[in-house]
């Protein structure tokens, strides 16, 4: 069986995503993710604009528990979506090709991500 | 029909020669929304559970009001020029068109109606 040594096409089905194509198409959900960010910041400042009834309605949704689950996955797709942006903006500029650098700064990103969304969580609920 | 190849056809004709614009646009939009963006978060942690009055006399600050009109501006550019890179690769043919269409005028209302709301809470009284 020589075919077996062949390599094979990466298939999404039956192929195992590296870490940096997993944090790669990541960057992308996040960002779309973000995009529909803009929709609750808009209702948010829309809400301020209305007056003291309206921001009310606004405050008490944002902190309901489900608003503070939506406001928690929105703070983790910021601070990944950012750091990994920093990340891009080094590649664009030229720095950390190769790919035990990319490794590097992955999963310095990945612990950033984590480190600033439990930092300002702690602060904002210790508020 | 021409029986050159589709590579003899495109050879010497160099690169489509527009497009860096919008390449060069998302980074430069990702580089202020970087500083915007902290700014934002550190901005509304800190108004956490804060009053309408505090919150309104936040948003009526003129460094305030100027960073969220920029970052409303900055963020829908970048948004923008995010979606039509995703759409380009996984939306084809002519439903490709129409979510792009549909993408560029509700992100453009949606900064317009945020902007205009700033303005407002900026503008108006308590």
């Amino acid at each position: 069986m020589t075919s077996r040594t062949r390599p094979l096409s990466p298939h999404l089905q039956v192929y195992r995503l590296p870490l940096l194509a997993k944090m790669s198409i990541t960057h992308r959900a996040a960002g779309v993710a973000l995009s529909f960010g803009l929709i609750l910041l808009a209702y948010w400042l829309g809400a301020a604009a209305y007056g003291p009834a309206a921001y009310a309605t606004a405050a008490s949704l944002i902190g309901s528990p489900i608003g503070y689950l939506v406001l928690f996955g929105f703070t983790v797709a910021l601070y990944y979506h950012l750091t990994n942006g920093i990340r891009h903006l080094l590649w664009d500029a030229g720095w950390g090709f190769e790919i035990p650098q990319a490794y590097k700064s992955g999963y310095i990103v990945l612990a950033a991500t984590a480190a600033l969304t439990v930092v300002t969580w702690a602060i904002g609920l210790s508020i | 029909m021409s029986l050159r190849t589709t590579l003899g056809r495109v050879r010497g004709h160099g690169s489509a020669k527009t497009g860096t614009v919008q390449g060069a646009m998302q980074r430069l939009t990702a580089l202020a929304l970087v500083p915007l963006c902290l700014w934002l978060v550190i901005a509304l942690v800190s108004h956490v559970g804060a009053s309408y009055e505090s919150m309104h006399a936040w948003l009526s600050s003129p460094c305030t009001t100027s960073l969220l009109l920029v970052l409303l501006a900055v963020g829908t550019v970048h948004a923008q020029l995010g979606i039509q890179m995703v759409v380009d690769d996984y939306v084809h043919g002519c439903a490709k068109s129409w979510t792009m269409i549909a993408v560029k005028f509700a992100t453009t209302l949606l900064c317009v109606y945020a902007a205009v709301s700033v303005l407002r809470a900026a503008f108006a009284g308590v």
